[in-house]
């Protein structure tokens, strides 16, 4: 079936619904979701959303880009963090005029709390003095991107939106540089359907299931980026993947950085409350990097708990919050800690260990979302990507706690502005060849493969040498070793054999396709960690130890050459005001 | 630990009917309903079909009959479960099966729409400042707002059994969300759409949705505060 639409949006989480939203409703606009939309990963996020309010305290948007620059251990582009954080107030209300629920002040205002990372200068009228934790986070308890989702569905209902619920994307058509629609299979019934279009934008999310302890829903295979990496177009910074500090033990479910912004502390097996040794001046909410960084440290100088199946993990206390706080502020996180764990959070701490959260990478846009062809600038005509699949780049090698559900709605809402801008003159382009044919041979290849191999195993196998090669810390020998292992996961993808031949909800088929495009990511992201030879941010080299401006004040570029191998260009950083420093806390 | 599960199957393709079939594998009692499937869709039969995402209790997608009570399979643990007898897993009630433990979810969707679930105020703001709301207001919308649309609730409810045409625990529960919204201003417009002998007046405090829900929200008794503000309306 050939589906002809103005828009097609694929993706139905924060970023891609907030576009929806803002697509004019004199044209046609279609959002394609492989899970029905109030499924979509956004939902799970927890703490909040920050915007330089000053309901709780004075603060600035100055203050919330400073942060996020240092935070980004400056490799964000200064100009499109600019742009967020100036937004993120409008953002913030705008949402809460959508019908968002949020916690409120006493004077009725969006109530705002403490987040790792966000700060501002002690005295007001010394911007070089001592930084101190800010109130900055709206919040909805710790459900805030539940609501957030919710409400943003609801806006969808409400402008009747035409969704595509459980329909899976395979496959992009760009020709002649053009990029002119897709394909996507209908997984009730296993029949492809293709999009004609003349916008498209990517809201496709995360890749988190690339690693073998994740906070990321099954959903999160990162099958937009590996669609853009196999249609030969670069990727940027797939080396810079956040590890959130707190998942729950074993699990990897996230506990929100609100724990610590409540005041809970990580303690190691000494009971010590050691994140004083690493950040003295804002200790606990210190950035996700660094929080990761100093619990492995514990860890491997002996400091960690010996858990019942011979791993170690770390302490969070958040005993001396008190009931009333547990179960107001953050019931949700320590729900989950009583579910998982069996543990009573209001006697006894969490154990926790860092999880894989956030990709900092992924398809390059300019600030309108609009993606990038290369490195030099051009861009794809009628393509747009936008959230978590997009590398704008505003959290450069490392994102702050709550700059995601920001992310997602100020460039959900340019990416619409965008396309809207652009619809008057766009036209619908023809397709050279069938685009059923590809998505037919891969389907049907991947149906009739023989060799015995399971998915399972394979995709098993790649999540934990991503973890133990490719991880929070890594060194030439194991990204190498890491390298030639997933070639040789690919090769054994060729011997897959799926036992699942049917049509209707052949989730077999759908989980092979999602491996083949997490083993593309996965080889992206080791790529580029092999490459980049310093550590900044969230890419932590042991044999590099040092950020290296003088050579690495850049943003990779990877992409597939003619033989399918991975190659890399880069492109420089955008500087506005703010001097790179020592990233120190 | 020995686990037994037994699963209704039915692959449309080849089957006439839902059957039964039988799964033993090696468990453990931290193990989720939705590891134990997933175990035996990765390691014994990679054609069984159930929808999941998130695998924490916040997508929603994972609603299922587990030993007869509604629940999500990522929320329900082995050790809460007697696992020395067959575990029984079925899809939810009262919905169509599509293929084994997926349903067609089209109509449980089409009455949480029903209710208008957006908010509605036509009164003009300014683009610099919030609309105030009291924090009282907010968190008396919290629990509601908890909802994941997981049809646990208005699958497990003896009315929606009976009548397929009740409009459900999850609809009216959307419709308390927004009618004591302060902010909102459509009330009385979703008050007359629950207003009606398939609408709010058949619930008959059974109490089922609040047994069933996930994430614990006292159903009944926000469909009771609907029932509540009806009455006062009409006097």
């Amino acid at each position: 079936m050939i589906h002809k639409f103005d828009v097609v949006i694929v993706g139905a989480g924060g970023a891609g619904l907030r576009a929806a939203v803002e697509i004019p409703k004199e044209y046609s606009c279609a959002v394609i979701s492989k899970v029905f939309p109030t499924r979509s990963h956004t939902g799970t996020a927890q703490g909040g959303v920050c915007a330089a309010l000053s309901n709780e305290e004075e603060d600035s948007w100055l203050n919330h880009a400073f942060d996020t620059v240092k935070g980004s251990d400056y490799l964000g582009d200064q100009d499109a963090i600019e742009i967020m954080c100036q937004d993120a107030p409008r953002a913030i209300i705008e949402l809460e005029h959508m019908g968002m629920p949020f916690s409120r002040t006493k004077e009725g205002k969006i109530a705002q709390r403490k987040f790792g990372g966000h700060t501002k200068p002690e005295d007001p009228n010394d911007p070089n003095s001592k930084r101190v934790p800010v109130k900055r986070s709206c919040y909805s308890a710790d459900r805030t991107g539940h609501v957030m989702l919710q409400t943003l569905y609801e806006n969808c209902v409400k402008n009747n939106v035409k969704f595509y619920s459980e329909y899976f994307l395979t496959d992009l058509v760009i020709e002649d540089g053009i990029c002119k629609g897709l394909t996507a299979i209908d997984m009730a019934t296993s029949e492809i359907h293709v999009f004609q279009a003349k916008a498209i934008m990517f809201a496709t999310g995360g890749y988190g299931r690339a690693f073998r302890i994740t906070s990321n829903a099954h959903v999160g295979t990162g099958d937009g980026c590996a669609l853009v990496y196999q249609a030969g177009l670069p990727l940027e910074d797939m080396e810079f993947y956040q590890f959130h500090p707190t998942g729950l033990w074993r699990l990897g479910i996230l506990v929100s950085e609100a724990a610590r912004g409540e005041g809970g502390i990580l303690r190691n097996n000494a009971n010590e409350p050691f994140m004083e040794v690493y950040a003295p001046t804002v200790k606990d909410l210190a950035p996700r990097d660094m929080v990761s960084r100093a619990i492995i440290s514990e860890i491997r100088a002996g400091r960690g708990i010996l858990g019942s199946d011979g791993t170690h993990y770390i302490n969070l206390d958040l005993t001396h919050l008190g009931k009333k706080v547990i179960d107001e502020k953050i019931p949700e996180i320590t729900g989950f800690a009583r579910t998982y764990l069996g543990v009573e959070p209001t006697k006894e701490s969490v154990p926790i260990q860092p999880t894989a959260h956030y990709a900092m990478g992924g398809i390059p846009t300019n600030y309108d979302t609009e993606v990038f062809a290369d490195n030099k600038g051009n861009v794809v005509k009628g393509f747009y990507a936008a959230g978590e699949c997009a590398c704008v780049s505003v959290h450069g090698a490392n994102r702050l706690g709550t700059n995601s559900l920001l992310d997602i709605v100020v460039f959900g809402r340019r990416g619409g502005k965008k396309i809207a801008q652009y619809l008057p003159t766009a036209e619908h382009h023809e397709f050279k060849q069938d685009p059923k044919e590809r998505t037919r041979a891969l389907m049907n290849g991947l149906l009739e493969r023989n060799g015995g191999e399971k998915i399972s195993t394979i995709r098993r196998e790649l999540q934990q040498s991503m973890m133990d090669k490719c991880g929070i810390f890594r060194n030439e020998k194991e990204l190498a070793e890491n390298k030639e292992l997933i070639k040789q996961y690919k090769e054994r993808f060729k011997n897959i054999s799926l036992q699942d031949k049917s049509k209707v909800f052949n989730t077999d088929l759908i989980e092979a396709i999602e491996l083949g495009n997490l083993l593309d990511i996965a080889e992206s992201v080791n790529e580029s960690a092999l490459i980049r030879k310093e550590s900044r941010g969230a890419h932590t080299r042991e044999d590099f130890p040092k950020r290296d401006d003088a050579n690495w004040m850049k943003h990779t570029f990877i992409t597939k050459n003619e033989s399918g191998d991975p190659k890399i260009d880069y492109k420089p950083v955008v500087k506005t005001r703010f001097e790179p420093m020592e990233r120190k806390y | 630990m020995q686990v037994t599960f037994k699963i209704l199957r039915f692959n449309p393709e080849t089957d006439n009917e839902p059957h039964f079939e039988e799964y033993r594998f090696e468990g453990h009692e931290n193990m989720t309903v939705l590891d134990c499937l997933h175990k035996i869709k990765w390691e014994h039969d990679g054609s069984l079909a159930f929808r999941r995402s998130c695998a924490h209790g916040v997508c929603g997608s994972d609603g299922m009959r587990i030993n007869g009570r509604n629940h999500l399979a990522c929320s329900t643990l082995l050790k809460d479960l007697n696992t020395k007898k067959t575990i029984v897993i079925e899809p939810l009630p009262a919905l169509p099966i599509v293929k084994d433990l997926i349903l067609d979810m089209t109509d449980f969707y089409e009455k949480y729409k029903a209710v208008k679930p957006y908010l509605i105020n036509n009164t003009p703001v300014t683009e610099d400042s919030e609309r105030l709301q009291s924090n009282e207001n907010a968190e008396k919308l919290f629990e509601s707002a908890k909802c994941i649309l997981c049809a646990c609730c208005t699958t497990s409810c003896p009315s929606t059994w009976s009548n397929n045409n009740y409009i459900g625990p999850a609809a009216l529960l959307k419709a308390y969300r927004f009618v004591f919204d302060t902010r909102d201003e459509a009330a009385d417009e979703r008050l007359d759409i629950i207003d009606t002998p398939d609408g709010i007046w058949r619930c008959h405090t059974i109490f089922n949705c609040i047994e069933s829900c996930p994430k614990e929200i006292n159903i009944t008794w926000h469909i009771s505060q609907l029932k509540k503000e009806l009455s006062n309306r009409e006097l």
